[in-house]
């Protein structure tokens, strides 16, 4: 028997989402940590750890008052916050700190940020990006017309995670786009990058979300019902040419991230309720499912167009709609954990009934980084 | 519409420029690896860490391994436009646009043989692909 060790006990978004003029890319911090301090009933004061990425982490604890004795500003991308609760996880353990925040805020649409959130790269720049792939939609989509090839995926089938995924946005009130689509929409959405089209890119949007961990043995002082990690997590870096990825079908940091995530969890892909991978564009999930493993090399497409991940299907994935339709601030990462929080916590608008395990992947750069966690709502396994 | 992006050229690759100005697409190579090619450059090997590095001239043949039809800006760059990479026969890949061919999927087949060409940027030549002279090479 194993006992949970750490807890995520308050978790919360910014107070709007998608659009948000009114306030800059620290005011969007401060407002998902007030929310998320509000969630479980601390202040500040009680904050002895923080982590964030895309912003310095000293900036944000000055701004909220935080006087921390642990702090993590590892970015490597848009999955830096699920990496970051592996951090504090490891921390919390080590007895390095008590209460640890980790805060989002991106104006990605409004645009009230002091600098773009990436590290540059010097041998991006100097051997590729000089050729045009210079934003996310000609850069990430560069290795797909291959794998399409190679292992027989469909632009139909990319259409499809784009629909599925509307369907889930549906049940969410904040999604920013819930109108359903169809296959043929997709297809006849303006061209970005050929084979990707508007509809298989993420939306562009303003927001922040905020976790609170602690350890688990103090998980039942607090208000909310607690969502336990379980196992160590995953993380691993490819690096930030694309061009120099070993496989064009399957990305590397995926793959060992996934595996490590599963194997100190200890958990088969039978045992998962809920999947969460980060879908800055339609081939993410893809890859996601075939490098976690839970279907084989190419088939992923056919699985998700079959309707598994779907609303009703045996492997829902994606449940708030995604990068393609809930909200993507630039740094997706911390929407996907706070919608895994939710379905353990049982109260997601498209809870998964009886969820008591979910798996949140996601990517960082482009195919740069990876990172998993696994949650859990049972205290021991 | 701004000018095409420039490279930083840095100690460890000025030799890559400095070939491209005269024409030839130069390659670090692993001798502990028996001569293995890499990119980007660099003086030591990725694949075993040696420092006996050499220089060679990639032959500039390669093949279409995947690319975009690009509607996204780019300064300098009228859209739309091919970024592609590109698999050198030499076993290494790299970015490239595709010239010479309209950016259309009809004319950019998956696998096609292209060749090496140099672009004038600036005082820098840059390498780009274009489909090889007379099919196959
Ligand atoms: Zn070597």
């Amino acid at each position: 028997m194993n006992r949970a060790t750490i807890a995520i006990v308050g978790a919360a978004e910014t107070t709007k989402m998608g659009k948000i003029p009114e306030l800059s890319q620290t005011g969007l911090h401060a407002d998902a940590a007030l929310n998320a301090l509000a969630d479980c009933g601390l202040t500040v004061a009680d904050i002895d750890g923080i982590a964030t990425a895309g912003h310095d982490v000293a900036e944000i604890a000055q701004y909220l008052g935080v006087s921390p004795v642990w702090y993590d500003g590892t970015s490597v991308g848009g999955c830096s916050f699920i990496t970051l609760v592996r951090h504090a996880a490891a921390a919390l353990e080590q007895g390095l700190c008590n209460t640890v925040l980790i805060t989002h805020g991106e104006s990605g649409r409004s645009r009230h940020a002091a600098h773009r959130p990436m590290f540059p790269s010097m041998q991006q720049q100097e051997f590729e990006a000089i050729y045009g792939p210079v934003l996310p939609p000609s850069r990430f989509t560069l290795p797909v017309l291959r794998k399409m090839k190679d292992d027989g995926l469909t632009e139909e089938q990319l259409a499809m995670v784009a629909v599925v995924q509307r369907e889930w946005a549906a049940f969410h009130p904040r999604a920013s786009a819930r109108e359903p689509i169809t296959v043929e929409d997709v297809l006849s959405s303006k061209m970005i990058a050929y084979p990707f089209r508007k509809l298989m890119c993420c939306l562009v949007s303003d927001g922040g979300g905020a976790l609170i961990l602690t350890r688990a043995d103090r998980a039942k002082d607090f208000p909310t019902k607690p969502v336990y990690l379980r196992g160590a997590g995953g993380e691993s870096v490819e690096g930030p040419m694309i061009s120099q990825m070993e496989s064009f079908s399957s990305s590397k940091a995926f793959r060992i991230s996934g595996r490590e995530a599963f194997r100190s969890a200890g958990i088969s892909h039978s045992d998962v309720d809920h999947l969460m991978i980060y879908d800055a564009f339609a081939h993410l999930p893809i890859y996601g499912l075939e490098d976690l493993g839970f279907v084989g090399r190419g088939e992923a497409g056919a699985f998700i167009a079959e309707g598994h991940t779907r609303p009703g299907g045996a492997l829902p994935l994606n449940t708030n709609g995604g990068g393609l339709s809930y909200m993507h601030s630039g740094m997706y990462g911390m929407f996907a954990l706070q919608e895994a929080v939710r379905q353990m916590r049982g109260v997601s608008p498209a809870q998964v009934e009886g969820a008591k395990l979910s798996v949140v992947h996601g990517v960082g750069g482009m195919f740069s980084a990876a990172a998993t966690v696994v949650m859990t709502n049972e205290d021991r396994w | 519409m701004s000018e095409r992006q420039l490279p930083a050229i840095y100690p460890e690759t000025q030799f890559y420029w400095d070939g491209a100005k005269e024409g030839k697409l130069l390659l670090n190579a692993c001798t502990a690896c028996g001569n293995r090619p890499f990119f980007p450059p660099r003086p030591f090997c990725p694949h075993c860490g040696s420092r006996e590095v050499t220089v060679i001239e990639a032959s500039g043949r390669g093949r279409l391994y995947s690319y975009i039809i690009s509607n996204v800006p780019a300064p300098g760059y009228e859209t739309p436009f091919t970024i592609a990479v590109v698999m050198l026969d030499e076993g290494v890949k790299l970015v490239s646009n595709i010239v010479d061919c309209p950016p259309d999927p009809e004319a950019l087949e998956l696998d096609m043989p292209l060749e090496v060409t140099f672009e004038q940027r600036g005082t820098l030549a840059v390498p780009q692909f274009r489909p090889a002279k007379g099919g196959a090479a």
